[in-house]
Formats: structure tokens, sequence, C-alpha cells
């Protein structure tokens, strides 16, 4: 298959379960929503190291708890403890620090995790609880729990619970380009139109990665390394993936909240990438058997 | 479906008459000879609904009451579903330890509207009498849950030992409003009398107007929670359009009371 004259790879994608929850960051203008958005998002990129994969949703919100603007995070972890710990840690720290900020579970979900009447200690006796019922609430006919906890500029206000569920991790394509210049600009053409979809992040900086990694290492100590097969200046010393005259590789990682979400963002990432500077697309995968989720390159792209 | 209506064929008006199977919780399920047959009380006379009230329609959990019943009491009582819309003025007791579901009362409420309430939702176009969403005597606590949203004005003790939920009240309200509250949220959009959150331990007073605060309050900043800011949006969705400047503004807090646990809190635009 060809698209803009880029050949696709006939392989697969191969995605993980993990669980998933999307947290609503408001605040008293678009830029300390985002400000708090991108400390909570930070330092999120894989749970390889980060314990978790966390981004901002480039979608922004029409609508807000408090008609403030807001900003969408979410956040893919191993378990539902693990997402509840990655999001204590990170709204504790990162959000509720930010100025005028505040933090609201926006997924609606069967199992939920209390998140804010954790962080609520933090008010040291002083915090309020909040309950709304419906109607005045939109949450599926069940009342919405909010703390307010006092702190210097006002109040934090969080909600109690967030919402968790299974959602899909590790979704990718790899852009294997000519040159480094080339390769880049047809990854950020395809983080601009991923970024107009719902329910994706690709957690790596700016969406793309470059230090892909294939599961395992000669070291003992490291159970991660360097995806050799796709390192242009190690095409003759391992058995490569490369074909002749590719200088550069970069890969774009997908974590969404279904899979329909995740393959959506594959092929319209991959049809924006298809352009100039690039030789071939491909997929990262192994052998089907650590992944329950199968993105075939070639069905996603003819529909 | 269609609504089950009760039409007013004789209006008690000396002994009131005690409604309590007016709920949809009964009518759900039930023909119409089997409403009609449901029990009521006149004084100590045991009577059946359909002596009072010509019933049109049958398995309804929708109930429409046509024509003041303000000799009517405990109409919705402890109903958990469905809808009851009165059209006109109803007696005291209504919604009483209501747990679900809606009523809609297109005239005034007498006393004790809500009381114990612990979810749904309760409108009343006009006013309300005394101690509408709180205890009844004895009890340690009041509204448990759901809303109370009432156009005109209310009596004394509005609100008093609330436990939960939300009472809004666009007009005025007499003396007490929120007294010894244990939590809970009470917006007030027009003038408040005397003594307004005496007792309470915890929960929040909004009064939209200055009001004269007991000397066991104590002012502590001027500040605007963002608590307010999603309180208000909710109430947009009940039709209640508070003004942007209220919405955006900042609010004199004032905690109390102190003869208490002084956890409360009331909020007054700066």
């Amino acid at each position: 298959m060809e698209i803009n004259g880029v050949l696709i790879d006939e392989t697969y994608a191969e995605a993980f379960t993990m669980h998933a929850s999307r947290v609503l960051i408001t605040a008293i203008s678009k830029r300390w929503a985002l400000v708090a958005a991108q400390s909570m998002a930070g330092f999120g990129t894989s749970v390889i190291g980060c314990g978790c994969e966390v981004a901002i949703e480039g979608v922004e919100p029409q609508e807000t708890p408090d008609d403030r603007p807001g900003v969408w995070v979410l956040l893919f972890a191993p378990s539902k403890k693990g997402v509840q710990e990655q999001l204590i840690k990170r709204i504790g720290q990162s959000v509720m620090t930010s100025p005028t900020s505040a933090c609201y579970n926006a997924l609606e979900a069967e199992d939920r995790l209390s998140v804010g009447g954790k962080l609520r200690f933090f008010g040291d006796g002083y915090q309020i609880s909040k309950r709304l019922d419906p109607p005045i609430v939109g949450n599926g006919g069940r009342p919405r729990r909010f703390w307010r906890i006092p702190v210097m500029d006002g109040e934090f206000v969080v909600e109690d619970r967030f919402g968790v569920q299974k959602g899909v991790a590790g979704g990718n394509f790899l852009l294997l380009g000519e040159g480094v210049p080339g390769t880049l600009q047809a990854a950020d053409r395809a983080i601009e139109a991923m970024r107009k979809l719902r329910g994706v992040i690709m957690p790596f900086p700016g969406g793309i990665v470059r230090s892909g990694s294939k599961v395992g290492s000669r070291y003992k100590f490291l159970n991660a390394s360097t995806n050799t097969a796709f390192c242009p200046s190690l095409r003759r010393q391992v058995k490569s993936e490369l074909p002749e005259g590719i200088g550069a590789v970069l890969e774009i990682v997908i974590d969404g909240l279904t899979p329909e979400a995740v393959g959506e963002a594959m092929r319209v990432g991959i049809r924006a990438a298809c352009g100039p500077g690039i030789v071939k697309i491909s997929a990262g995968n192994y052998g089907g058997k650590l992944g329950k989720h199968q993105f075939h390159l070639y069905p996603l792209l003819a529909s | 479906m269609s609504p089950v209506i009760l039409r007013v064929k004789e209006a008690p008006t000396g002994v009131p008459l005690e409604a309590e199977s007016i709920t949809p919780d009964l009518f759900a399920e039930r023909s119409r000879e089997e409403i009609e047959a449901l029990p009521v009380a006149l004084g100590n006379q045991a009577r059946r609904l359909g002596d009072f009230f010509q019933v049109e329609g049958e398995r309804s959990d929708e109930i429409e009451i046509d024509g003041a019943i303000g000799r009517v009491k405990w109409v919705g009582s402890g109903m958990t579903l469905g809808r009851i819309v009165v059209r006109g003025d109803v007696g005291m007791h209504v919604g009483a330890y209501m747990r679900g579901g809606e009523i809609i009362v297109e005239g005034n409420a007498a006393d004790f509207l809500g009381v114990e309430m612990e979810g749904g939702l309760i409108r009343v176009t006009g006013n309300a009498g005394h101690r509408a969403g709180s205890a009844y005597r004895g009890s340690k606590f009041g509204m448990r849950g759901g809303i109370i949203l009432i156009e005109g004005n209310v009596g004394h003790e509005v609100g008093a030992y609330m436990r939960r939920g939300l009472i809004v009240i666009r007009g005025n309200a007499e003396d007490f409003l929120g007294a010894r509250m244990a939590a809970g949220t009470i917006c007030l959009f027009g003038q408040a009398g005397l003594r307004t959150g005496g007792g309470m331990q915890k929960g929040m007073i909004v009064c939209m107007h200055p009001v004269e605060l007991l000397p066991t309050f104590i002012y502590d900043c001027i500040y605007a929670p963002v608590f307010l800011r999603i309180l208000f949006k909710g109430l947009k969705s009940l039709g209640v359009q508070v003004p942007p400047a209220q919405v955006d503004g900042s609010y004199r807090r004032y905690h109390g009371d102190l003869a208490e646990i002084g956890k409360g809190e009331i909020l007054i635009p700066a």
C-alpha cells in the first residue's frame, strides 16, 4: 500500500489494556489552566519509568463545572490502584499547588476512585465537603461531592471521586524518513491532526518519541532498551528493519479510552504524516505475544 | 405515559385531609378504581381518595392535581420516584421524607415543606411556610439530601437542623434561617430575617443582601469561592439565573456560630 508516495508496511501495532481516568482542570484563565495541566502531565511519558502515561487531551472542553476555562488531561496506569496513586500525587502536587485551579472528574464510569477524598486531609480539619444532588449536576443521576480545601489564594475545589475505566495504551506507528528535519515535520503534521480527536493522548514530548524501545536488554538489570532494529546507525550491526536511505525514525505512541479511538487516531495521524521526507510507515509489535489489541495498518488505512 | 389527574370534588374546609397515599409510588401500578380506593384520613375518619378527588387515568408515576388543596396534607410524602404537579396551593408536609422524584407546586405551600427529605426536587412557584427542609420536633437532623426551590418567600426556621441538600429561596426569609444546621447549603436571594444561621454547626448560607448577623459570627475575608460558581451553574439548570455580578463577584465570608463549633459559613456579596 502507498499513500502520497509513502510505502505502508503490512504490519500492525500491538497495544495493551491499561486503566484510564480523565481529569478536567479549570482556572481563572486558559493560561493558568494550561500551566496546571502541563505540570500534572510532566514526567508522564511512559509507564516504564514514570508510573503512568499522562498528557493533555488536545480537544478543549466547551463547558466546565465552574464556567471557567478548562483543560482535559488523560492518565493511564497499569491498574486502578496505580491510577489512584498517580492522580493523588499529581493533582496534589501539580494542580492543587497551581494558583486558582480546581480539579474535576471528567469520566463517567462505573468504577470510581477516591482522590479528593484523600487530598482533603491537606485541609487540616478545615476542609469542607459539599454534595450536590441531581438534577443540578449531570452525573448520570448520581450526586457529586466536592471538597473545598482552604489554600492561600482562597480555596482549592477537587472532586471526591474520579471515574476509571479500561483503556488502551501503546498504539503506535513509526515514521521512517530520509533525515531528521523531514521526519520531524511529518510527525508534527500527524500530531497536529491527531490532537483534534477526543479520547486519545500522545504522551511523549510534543507527542513524539525518538527513543523507541524493545523488550529486554543485554543487561540483567534493565527490562527495556533501545529499539536497535530501527536505529539507523546500527543498520549494519544488528538485524535491522530499515531499508537503504533511511536517516531517521520517529515514533508516535497513542493511548486512548477505547480501541476505536486509538485506531482512528492512528488512521488520521498516518494519513497526515504521509508526504515529503517520509519513505515508509511501519508499526511496533511484539509478535502478538504481549498485547491484547492489534491495530493492522492496512485495514485501518483502507477505511 | 399520561399522568393520573386528580380533580378536586370536595375540598376540605375544616379538618384537614391527610393524604399520604397521593404518591407516584402507589399510583404507578394501580388501576383507576384502586387509586380511588386508596385510604385517606379526615380527622379520625378513614375515607377513600375517591371521596375527595375525581380520578382520571391510571398506572402512571406522574400525578397532576387540579385545584387548590390548601387543606390537604402529606402530598408526595416519602415518594421515591415520579412527578407530582399541584396546580394550586397545597397543604402542610408536602414532600416530607421524600427520597426521589419531583414535586411542582404552582401556588403556595404551607408549613413543613420537604421536611427531612433525602432526595428529589421540590419546586414551589409561590411562597412556602415555616420550617421548610427542616427537622420535625425531636429529630436530630432536617433535610438530608435533595433540592427545594422556592420562588417566593418563606417563613421561620427554614432549613433548621439541615444535614445535607440545597434550599434555594428567590424571595425573602423570616427569622432563624438555617438555625442549627449541621451541613448543606441555603441560597437566599431576598432579605433575611433575624438570627440567620443561629446555632449552625457547619453548612453554607449564601445571602444575596446584607444581613444582620449574630455577634457569634466572625468576619474572615473577601474572596470568590469557586464552589459558588459550581452552585450557580447548577442553579441555571433549574431555571434560576444568577446575575453575572454575583457569579463573578466576591463575597464577604463569616464563620460561626461560635456558640456551637463554628464551622458554618455565611457568604454575602462584597
